[in-house]
């Protein structure tokens, strides 16, 4: 197969702007087409690539759509229990102060079933960084309610939209640990286009960075897509992101170095 | 240097995992084995030997602060009292299904739900049969004495660490309260990363160029390795079973009766013995130091040697005597004597079930 | 005068055919073709020869499908 449009003369290494990085393995990853976990499994792998840190970071994968995580990071990592990775960490972190310890949860795992674990390792300002994917909904056992779908978004055990009388309301995670004494830096980023992949990988490093100098939780939310829970295209499925979870889920930083951010 | 102690079961326990060299505790309280977090505090163990000691926000945490721990290739170990245990199962899952190695110490106390905070050996199901989901099995050590307290740490942790397998210290309020003289162990270093790295080559400890990434995970989606990886755990247990069976005999050489007790259960026989042996009728005792392998084989030699029945004791309603009846076969009489809501019996009661269920039955 | 060029490598058998990065690109050089690769994915194509080499794509590929260059040439 030919291909169209090719330029092999600039193909070199001197000119290379954008590859592979070794942080991950070569495994292709089992999410659906156009899933953000892609990317912030990614930009998490860059980031310990360009700090160097490969030997001296462990990762926590949790349950659900990201527990096989550790199939595609080439370091050495855990599969925790649902909702538990914070204990974990707390544990790896604590035994190995020199190393760097991070979570990697969804929002069934971090805000609902793993609400204590994640309140009280913010709380004691454990020095790790917790990724959180928020996408509104359990993906990976096919479309439930999460605690943080939106109000009257259908899902499968709420298909004719959450009620919020019976249901409750959508959890804002992030805002609430951001309120407690041992959260360091609380941000909310999305990776659906370039400019804020970019952004979520400053916030990622900035993470990692505040570890290396023993400050307490960095947590980082990414407002993510489900295509294959949402019931839309990819495309289509971002679009749906940016008009309807980021007006309650706004992005942006929530506490910078200690600090509530006006 | 050994050193002479007067102590309860629960400082020993405590005592005994600073001199061996535990790396971290992770803990919540619970009546009747608080004081193990409480004297370990007192302690300054990060001071005398860099342990971690941290009070987790509940026990599910806790055993979960272990799962991570005990990845690291560290000596990590919980401990609680029955509720408190119940929550730790889902972990115990885990890491026995993550091959990892622990210990966990359940000071027993009475149930079903919140139950009573008096001593119980009501969990010997859980410990020994499960508990938590899946096929598994944990290594179960009954100490009936202050200095076994001590000195089952230690072992606990080298079974962990042979097999990567967690261990359970089933104890119960009675010998977690008690005090007895106990010789501690001189103290003995905590190992450091070089070691780790050496003894534990699966251990999370950092990648290093010279070897691939290590993951620990209990989860397998393709059904044919998980069964592959079942049936390794099988072998596992297997040698577990044919290496590792404990127990002690008590006059059991010219005995017509044998009492089957472990724990504090196993101390108050002693007394019944005692009383038996004066009035002429030849009792002896069989403790199981490890429930979980079990001694089928002790029980079975002794009906070999002619005894003619056995009275299985324990402060439940009859757990242990499924497993005593499983090894007796139906050859001899087997009867249960226990009493429970915390009640703890008197050594003639026991005598007066010897004589009524067994002798005279 | 100095011109800026770039060039991206598709890893055909690694694209799931979502099209997120097509949203990405400044030269409209990406877009779903019509084969399909070895999993029944419509993979991403080049359609012209305008490529910068910015690795916006890449940067919102979430399967690490492509891999970018660039260079400046005197023209």
């Amino acid at each position: 197969m030919s291909e169209a449009f090719a330029r092999p003369e600039i193909r070199k290494p001197k000119n290379n702007v954008f590859k592979k990085t070794k942080v991950l393995t070569d495994n292709v990853l089992h999410y659906c087409p156009g899933c953000g976990h892609g990317v912030v499994h990614r930009l998490v792998a860059e980031v310990i690539d360009e700090m160097g840190i490969q030997e001296k970071t462990i990762g926590i994968a949790p349950v659900g759509c990201a527990v096989m995580a550790y199939n595609y990071f080439d370091i050495d990592m855990q599969e925790a229990a649902h909702g538990r990775a914070p204990a974990l960490a707390t544990a790896i972190k604590r035994m190995l102060p020199e190393k760097f310890v991070f979570t990697y949860q969804g929002d069934g795992d971090l805000a609902a079933i793993g609400t204590a674990e994640t309140i009280h390792a913010v709380n004691r300002g454990e020095k790790i960084v917790i990724i959180f994917i928020n996408n509104g909904i359990y993906g990976m056992t096919g479309g439930q309610m999460a605690p943080t779908t939106l109000k009257g978004m259908p899902t499968s055990t709420s298909p004719y939209g959450r009620d919020i009388q019976t249901m409750g309301n959508p959890l804002k995670i992030t805002e609430l640990v951001a309120q407690l004494p041992g959260a360091y830096y609380v941000t909310r980023q999305s990776v659906h286009t370039p400019v804020n992949a970019r952004k979520a990988k400053n916030a990622i490093k900035k993470a990692f960075e505040n570890q290396a100098k023993g400050c307490g939780v960095s947590f980082i939310e990414v407002v993510s897509n489900c295509n294959s829970g949402w019931k839309l295209s990819p495309v289509k499925a971002n679009e749906w992101m940016e008009q309807n979870m980021f007006p309650f889920y706004p992005l942006g930083d929530i506490k910078v170095d200690g600090e509530l951010v006006k | 240097m050994k050193e002479l102690r007067l102590m309860k079961g629960n400082e020993a326990l405590a005592e005994a995992a600073i001199r061996y060299g535990v790396d971290g505790y992770f803990g919540y309280p619970i009546t009747p084995q608080s004081e193990v977090i409480e004297y370990l505090m007192s302690e300054r163990p990060e001071e005398r030997t860099g342990m971690v000691v941290l009070q987790a926000e509940s026990e599910v945490a806790a055993i979960n602060m272990v799962y991570g721990g005990g990845a690291c290739g560290k000596r990590v170990m919980t401990s609680s009292s029955s509720p408190g245990v119940s929550l730790k199962m889902e972990g115990v899952s885990y890491i026995a299904g993550s091959e990892l190695p622990c210990v966990v110490a359940n000071i027993q106390r009475g149930g079903p739900g919140l139950g009573t905070i008096q001593p119980s050996q009501a969990d010997y199901f859980q410990a020994t049969k499960g508990g938590g989901h899946g096929d598994y099995r944990m290594i179960v050590l009954a100490p009936a004495s202050v200095q076994e307290m001590a000195d089952f740490v230690g072992l606990g942790f080298e079974l962990a660490f042979k097999y990567r397998n967690p261990v359970m210290i089933l104890s119960d309020g009675v010998i977690g309260q008690m005090m007895e003289k106990v010789e501690l162990q001189p103290q003995q270093p905590r190992r450091t990363e070089e070691q780790i790295r050496k003894e534990c080559p699966w251990a999370t400890l950092g990648k290093t160029p010279d070897r691939q990434r290590n993951i620990i995970t209990s989860l397998e989606l393709d059904s044919s390795k998980q069964e592959v990886f079942n049936n390794k755990l099988q072998k596992k247990y297997a040698e577990i079973v044919q290496n590792e069976v404990r127990y002690e005999t008590i006059n059991c050489e010219d005995a017509e009766y044998v009492l089957v007790a472990f724990g504090s259960s196993a101390r108050i026989c002693q007394k019944s013995m005692d009383i038996c042996r004066e009035q002429g009728i030849k009792v002896g005792i069989l403790r199981p130091i490890t429930l979980w392998p079990y001694p089928y084989q002790a029980v079975k030699d002794l009906v070999k040697n002619g005894v003619k029945g056995f009275l299985v004791v324990e402060l439940n309603a009859g757990q242990m005597i499924e497993d005593v009846q499983l090894a007796v076969a139906e050859k001899v009489k087997v009867e249960h004597f226990g009493r429970m809501g915390g009640i703890i019996p008197a050594p003639g009661e026991v005598v007066e079930a010897l004589k009524t269920k067994i002798i005279g039955g | 005068m100095a011109k800026i060029v770039g060039d991206v490598v598709i890893n055909v058998e690694r694209c799931k055919g979502c099209g997120v990065c097509v949203t990405g690109c400044p030269k409209d050089v990406l877009t779903l073709g019509k084969e399909v690769n070895g999993k029944g994915y419509n993979f991403v194509v080049k359609q012209n020869d305008e490529c910068i080499g910015c690795a916006n794509c890449a940067m919102i590929c979430p399967d690490v499908v492509l891999t970018v260059y660039r260079t400046k040439i005197e023209e």
